[in-house]
């Protein structure tokens, strides 16, 4: 746990896709343990600047970064930085669920098997502890060895997040996590995120400036490529401080 | 006519049209099984159909004739072996690497490559196991001859791995982004999210593709009547020559009095082929159909 209480600190970070500049200086401070969440219109660059935080833009062709990203001290962009220690220590949820093509219990136990992290004689209690965090554990105790493919899209964006749990984690990173829900989901994915703010910080990205209001407690609204405005949720949304920010929340653009 | 019924009419015809081509095709199907079955069945009027597949002698033109086809079965059943042992491991590692790992180009190149592999006529790849492999396999293991089960196993390996490699490249092709996104996301490896998440999604599809070169095996004649010796007898190990079913009824066909025993027992040798790969593309039909599930 770093001392300042600031999880993830970017500073003039330049994002290059070939010539188009994506993420144009930004300098955000993310707080710890709590719920952080990125709007703005599509393009701005608000998924690219969460996958920076894991560096998931390394698998696209062509992309430099330039700047430094600090998380928990350590600046990732440094050159012989742990990518796969790095991917442990800050787990992803995707925009639409992706659990792999196995069984309930293999999707948790995978990350554990990769990184070499439990004895087996460990697999069933952690297995049962991730699917409890989630609250899948009454739903899916009986049906472990089902493949994860057919559960209800809830399930398997619950599952998604249980995943990455074993890991232990100290950042969530979701990029849209809700977008393939029904809103009766949404608010369930919503209030867990709640529940594990207590142990992980957050970071959501989302088009929707309904949830970033009901489920964050910062909130930093981007536009082509700048962090145009970032402060507590509860400011942003009554008094921004930007003319611009007032413009995209009161909906006359996005 | 109005150009509403023209219409009608037109769709009418052309979906009866393809309705009667289908037909035809399991019509054809049906009509090569019951000529195969008519010709070989009058053979069980005088043997048994045990002493017929597990009889150890195959001498159909001694008096009297023995028609055993045991010796036939395992020749087949072990150069099949063979060459699955080799062209497996090697088409699905390909399959692999042309699917996830090679850059662009060469992914190109080897697809180009494996295709041309297909193209090659099976009398050419047995010509060349024939002169080239043959030999080298006597040297290798000092034995009287190079025609060898080994030597069939080998040269059908080649003709098995373009449909393996094909058709497993494409199952592994077809595993969605976002699986492979989750496991790099998740601190896996290049090489644990291909051979743990996206090996295994393709399962199905390299099943089929497995048995489907298999199949292509089994029923392949001219390159290991080439290559394998042709003699047949019991087989006791991948050194010896050995005869399969295929190259029996193609050495053969030509010899035998029409409407005789030894006529009806190679027809009923073709009977045993069809099932056996009816039964192998039953199989990976069973396969390809759960993957797109």
């Amino acid at each position: 746990m770093s001392m300042s209480g600031i999880s993830i600190e970017t500073k003039s970070l330049d994002l290059f896709y070939g010539d188009f500049q994506a993420l144009i200086a930004v300098d955000l401070r993310v707080p710890e343990r709590e719920v952080t969440a990125l709007i703005g219109p599509s393009g701005c660059g608000k998924s690219t600047l969460l996958r920076v935080f894991n560096r998931m833009n390394d698998l696209i062709e062509g992309v430099r970064v330039a700047g430094r990203v600090l998380i928990d001290g350590e600046d990732i962009l440094a050159p012989g930085t742990d990518l796969l220690r790095l991917r442990e220590k800050v787990g992803m949820v995707f925009q639409r669920p992706n659990p792999f093509p196995l069984s309930v219990y293999e999707n948790i136990t995978f990350g554990l098997a990769v990184h070499s992290l439990a004895r087996r004689a460990e697999y069933d209690r952690i297995v049962e502890e991730a699917l409890r965090a989630v609250l899948l554990w009454d739903d899916l105790k009986d049906k472990l060895q089902r493949s994860a493919l057919g559960l209800s899209l809830e399930q398997q964006q619950r599952l998604c997040i249980a995943r990455v749990l074993p890991l232990k984690p100290r950042i969530l990173l979701m990029d849209e996590p809700c977008s393939a829900l029904d809103p009766i989901a949404t608010l369930h994915i919503e209030e867990l995120m709640r529940q594990l703010k207590s142990d992980y910080t957050i970071v959501i990205v989302t088009h929707n400036m309904q949830q970033a209001a009901r489920a964050s407690d910062r909130t930093g609204f981007m536009y082509l490529g700048r962090l145009v405005e970032f402060g507590e949720t509860a400011q942003i949304f009554t008094r921004p401080r930007q003319e611009l920010t007032e413009q995209y929340i009161s909906g006359r653009f996005g | 006519m109005k150009p509403a019924r023209r219409r009608k009419l037109k769709e009418w015809l052309i979906e009866k049209a393809i309705l009667l081509s289908g037909v035809f095709s399991v019509v054809f199907v049906l009509l090569i099984f019951l000529f195969l079955l008519r010709e070989g069945l009058s053979l069980f009027r005088g043997e048994s159909v045990l002493d017929f597949l597990l009889g150890k002698s195959w001498y159909p033109i001694s008096s009297p004739p023995r028609f055993g086809i045991l010796p036939l079965i395992l020749g087949s059943v072990l150069v099949t072996l063979g060459a699955a042992a080799i062209s497996v491991p090697i088409g699905i590692a390909a399959a692999l690497f042309i699917a996830e790992i090679a850059p662009a180009r060469l992914k190109e190149a080897l697809k180009a490559g494996i295709e041309l592999l297909a193209a090659i006529p099976s009398v050419v790849i047995g010509f060349i196991g024939m002169i080239t492999l043959g030999p080298w396999i006597k040297n290798l293991f000092n034995i009287p001859t190079g025609l060898t089960a080994l030597t069939g196993s080998v040269t059908l390996a080649f003709m098995a791995m373009p449909t393996i490699v094909s058709i497993a490249e494409d199952a592994v092709t077809a595993v969605p982004r976002q699986y492979r996104e989750a496991a790099i996301a998740m601190g896996a490896t290049k090489w644990q999210t291909t051979w743990r998440i996206v090996a295994r999604a393709a399962r199905p599809g390299m099943v089929a593709a497995v048995m489907l070169g298999i199949g292509r095996v089994i029923g392949e004649t001219m390159a290991v009547m080439m290559v394998t010796g042709n003699a047949a007898m019991i087989p006791t190990g991948m050194l010896q020559p050995v005869r399969t079913l295929t190259a029996t009824i193609a050495a053969e066909m030509g010899e035998s009095v029409q409407g005789g025993a030894h006529y009806a027992a190679l027809f009923a040798i073709g009977i045993v082929l069809f099932i056996i790969t009816f039964l192998i593309n039953g199989v990976a039909d069973l396969f390809l159909h759960r993957s797109r599930r």
